[in-house]
């Protein structure tokens, strides 16, 4: 501890060198926590914490496994409140993009990279671009890294390893393509999250060479990370909590009610997607029946022609509105069903420190020997449920407002690509009558009698 | 657009000019625009049909059946000019009596070709029509044919000056038991002449060969045969892009359905998702209403569907008097033939006659002046029979091509304006579309 203190007092902020003078250290912390407990934890006055815990220096390291090691939960709060602010202030200062899918082949098998470029004015970075190639396994090894460092933050969900059903072949190109797509929101997604862009692991993530990355992924192991994946659920599954407060028990049930409407949502577009496109074949075959009869007509040879090309443009016009569904509003709703796993995850952790915590009260209660070190471990689990309970509390509100707008904006562009669609084909057809009535005008009136 | 083509002058524009005309009424402001140039029949009166109702009555095997009348309308022009509007003369026939009238114009004008009538049973139908002939849809529709019939056989130089045609529309002669006496004349007038048309058709359906047909006639006849199939395919990839449209549309509901149920969970965004909801909820009601209106344009191509059926019954028809006529002219070339033989007594080719009279001597010759006598009896009578037929067949031929002339003429018209109809019903379609989801983007503004 004493060590990470000294750690704490050297990084200065240098970032706050440039604009931003007003460093909002004045204010005093939103959240009552005994100060003795801050005191303890960190060995440091309360002034120190704001200029140190700012956005520029990486405090969480990720290779340190215990909680109680961490930032305290005076500065985490303090940490959050400011990068709201600074959300205003549009001091965006990382882009990443993920693209440009390739193939490798080894004698041992093929897998996919994709080229993560970076920009930066970050002072932590060395340089202000950065060019890698990862494949999905990286990803999933930094998110993996996230998770077990902030285990009641709320990380965007990976795109999964496989689809079942529908998939004939990994490497097929929507897939690459939805895969690139997801990778890159994810990307993005942590590196606007205040805590989640401040690590090392992200940074090496996006700047380490491929020998380093691998050296820093040995490293870096955690215990748990040694942990086959059925331990870590049966770690992740619930022990019983007690006395839940309200405030959880209302995510718990929002988070299922969410889960439950989203995923309706997300099949309700997967059967529109499949009417449409048979729809769409049905109706291509409509242009080509009109062609066969304008080869049997005379006067009608025209204008069932003219019909017939109508016909096929339409056809174009509903394969592109698909392209959208299936491109973009399907996959992502898909995020968001992802994302109720993680909703769900985060709830299970916090419930288990929780219940860790009522487990170590039971036992100061029943125990008359060893008092005073149950009692220390006590405090500590006590400390690491306020700050796991604070952490949850804001990410949970940043969360959700990410997710009205992401979930909006989608709405927003399958409206707005819905009505292109029928205001292209609206064209068409005024564009077909108005060759009739040109062409009607050109003949003479028929007498009929 | 619509504005500049409502400027635009002469009777057919008219059609094509108000975009906001539903298709029906569209069609009917064609009929009358066609109809109005037509027969003095049409001139004189005005005819629909104008209900329908189930009735249930003893069919002609004593058994309780329930079916379909529907009442025909007739009303002199000139009191409805007059705007005195009397009560129009009516009565009530039923599907089966129509068929009646048709065949018997089938077998009465065999040059014409003759107004179809709507399907007898539903066909061509995607899951949401009902295939039931008592289905109030269909049965709406089958009113629409069937008067739709009328004004076109009305509207017929030749057919609509028909007295039993007259006589189906009004029943003139005195009151007698609802359309029976009318169905009676038909069916004594169908008797008399299915009994010769019995043979004729019969001979219809035999595959025989005509040395000289008109080239003109078999080329129709194959145009009516890919008309038929074009319109059938058309017909039934309609249906089934019918059915996956209806689809499409149905599933949005589900979405004002989970927006709904969304709203409910949300704070902020509970307002937008509701009302986004029930757009959605609008948008998968509207489908009903388009494709009701898509029908009106199948009706019109399956009208085509059938015309192109009488167009080549008109065709075989001409085959069959081609093949009379050139049978008439080869028997009466073989008695010539036959004269000719007996009267030079030489036997030119083989026959049997040349055979037996090999084999057992020739005939006496008070024999051969009989067989003479006879032959040239009967050789008469074919050059009669020859002539007859001839002129039978020119005025058939004559006949027949005129109203094939005017039968184009019409379909041109009639197509162009199906396929102008349809243009138009897309064009509403849109716009609906686009109102629907500009409204839903103004409710995901405000979520």
């Amino acid at each position: 501890m004493k060590l990470l203190g000294a750690m704490m007092q050297i990084k200065r902020p240098r970032f706050y060198s440039d604009s931003n003078n007003s460093v909002p250290s004045e204010k005093s912390p939103p959240v009552s926590i005994p100060a003795d407990i801050s005191g303890e934890m960190l060995d440091l006055d309360e002034d120190d914490d704001l200029e140190v815990f700012s956005k520029g220096t990486s405090l969480t390291d990720g290779n340190s496994l215990n909680p109680s090691t961490q930032t305290s939960p005076a500065s985490m709060i303090n940490q959050y409140k400011f990068q709201e602010e600074e959300e205003d202030a549009d001091a965006k200062d990382l882009f990443v993009t993920v693209d440009n899918p390739e193939s490798h082949v080894t004698a041992i098998e093929t897998y996919i990279t994709y080229r993560v470029v970076t920009k930066t004015t970050r002072s932590e970075f060395d340089s202000s671009e950065f060019e890698v190639r990862r494949r999905y396994q990286d990803f999933l090894w930094l998110r993996g890294r996230l998770e077990e460092a902030h285990p009641t933050l709320i990380i965007h969900p990976l795109p999964e390893k496989f689809v079942m059903k529908g998939m004939v072949e990994r490497f097929n190109e929507d897939f690459i393509e939805n895969r690139r797509r997801a990778l890159h929101r994810f990307l993005n997604r942590i590196a606007e999250h205040p805590i989640f862009s401040s690590g090392d692991d992200f940074k090496i993530f996006l700047t380490a060479a491929p020998g380093e990355l691998i050296s820093h992924k040995k490293q870096g192991a955690g215990f748990l990370s040694r942990m086959g994946e059925t331990v870590r659920a049966v770690a992740a599954s619930v022990r019983g909590v007690r006395n839940r407060p309200d405030e959880f028990t209302e995510m718990l049930e929002y988070s299922e009610a969410f889960s439950q409407k989203i995923s309706a949502l997300h099949k309700v577009t997967q059967r529109i997607s499949k009417e449409q496109r048979e729809y769409l074949e049905e109706l291509k075959e409509c242009g080509p029946t009109l062609a066969l009869w304008s080869s049997c007509e005379e006067a009608l040879a025209e204008p069932l022609r003219c019909m017939a090309d109508s016909l096929d443009r339409c056809c174009q016009e509903t394969e592109e509105q698909l392209k959208h569904i299936n491109d973009e509003l399907i996959p992502d709703l898909h995020e968001y069903v992802l994302c109720t796993d993680t909703l769900k995850a985060v709830l299970r952790r916090r419930d288990n420190i929780q219940a860790d915590l009522e487990a170590k009260a039971e036992a100061l209660a029943s125990k008359k020997t060893e008092r005073e070190s149950i009692r220390d471990e006590l405090e500590k689990l006590e400390d690491r449920q306020e700050w796991a309970n604070n952490a949850l509390r804001s990410d949970w509100t940043r969360w959700k407002k990410i997710m009205r707008t992401d979930l909006q904006s989608a709405f927003i562009d399958t409206a707005d690509n819905n009505v292109k669609y029928y205001e292209k084909c609206l064209a068409i057809w005024e564009s077909f009558l108005h060759s009739q009535r040109a062409e009607a005008e050109g003949n003479k009136n028929v007498d009929y009698s | 657009m619509e504005r500049t083509m409502a400027d635009s002058g002469s009777e057919d524009i008219a059609v094509i000019g108000n975009t906001d005309l539903t298709p029906s009424e569209s069609q009917n402001n064609v009929r009358n625009t066609m109809f109005e140039k037509g027969t003095n029949l049409l001139k004189r009166m005005e005819i629909s049909v104008a209900e329908a109702e189930k009735r249930t009555g003893k069919n002609a095997v004593n058994m309780q059946e329930t079916y379909t009348v529907y009442l025909i309308e007739t009303r002199p022009v000139d009191a409805v000019q007059e705007a005195t509007s009397p009560v129009p003369d009516s009565l009530w026939r039923r599907y089966s009596e129509f068929e009646l009238l048709r065949n018997y114009l089938l077998v009465t004008y065999p040059y014409v070709v003759v107004p179809p009538l709507p399907e007898k049973r539903a066909e061509f139908v995607w899951h949401k029509l009902s295939a039931d002939n008592m289905d109030p849809d269909f049965v709406e529709r089958r009113r629409v044919g069937l008067e739709n019939f009328l004004l076109r056989v009305a509207s017929h130089p030749a057919l609509s000056n028909d007295k039993i045609f007259r006589s189906f529309l009004t029943e003139v002669e005195g009151k007698s038991l609802e359309g029976n006496r009318v169905r009676d004349r038909i069916s004594s007038e169908g008797i008399v002449s299915s009994s010769c048309a019995d043979s004729r058709i019969k001979a219809l359906n035999a595959t025989f060969r005509v040395k000289n047909p008109d080239k003109r006639f078999a080329e129709m006849k194959h145009y009516g045969d890919e008309l038929q199939s074009v319109i059938s395919q058309l017909l039934r990839v309609r249906a089934r892009a019918a059915d996956r449209l209806y689809g499409v549309y149905k599933v949005h509901g589900n979405y004002g359905r989970v927006f709904s149920e969304w709203s409910a969970i949300e704070k902020e965004m509970g307002d937008g998702l509701q009302s986004a909801g029930h757009h959605m909820d609008a948008y998968a009601a509207s489908i009903d209403d388009i494709l009701e209106e898509e029908e009106h344009y199948a009706d019109q191509l399956k009208e085509y569907l059938f015309y192109a059926d009488a167009l080549r019954a008109v065709c075989r028809k001409h085959e069959l008097t081609q093949y009379e006529l050139e049978t008439a002219a080869q028997d009466l070339c073989s008695k010539k033939q036959q004269q000719e033989e007996l009267a030079t007594g030489t036997v030119r080719t083989f026959s049997l006659k040349g055979m037996t009279s090999k084999l057992f001597g020739q005939e006496t010759p008070e024999q051969r002046e009989a067989k003479l006598k006879m032959l040239e009896a009967q050789i008469e009578e074919g050059e009669e029979l020859v002539k007859e037929r001839n002129v039978e067949s020119g005025e058939f031929v004559k006949g027949a091509w005129a109203d094939i002339e005017r039968f184009k003429e019409q379909k041109d018209h009639d197509l162009r304006e199906a396929l102008i109809n349809y243009a138009i019903m897309q064009i509403s379609m849109c716009k609906k579309g686009i109102q629907v989801w500009n409204n839903a983007k103004e409710c995901f503004s405000k979520m």
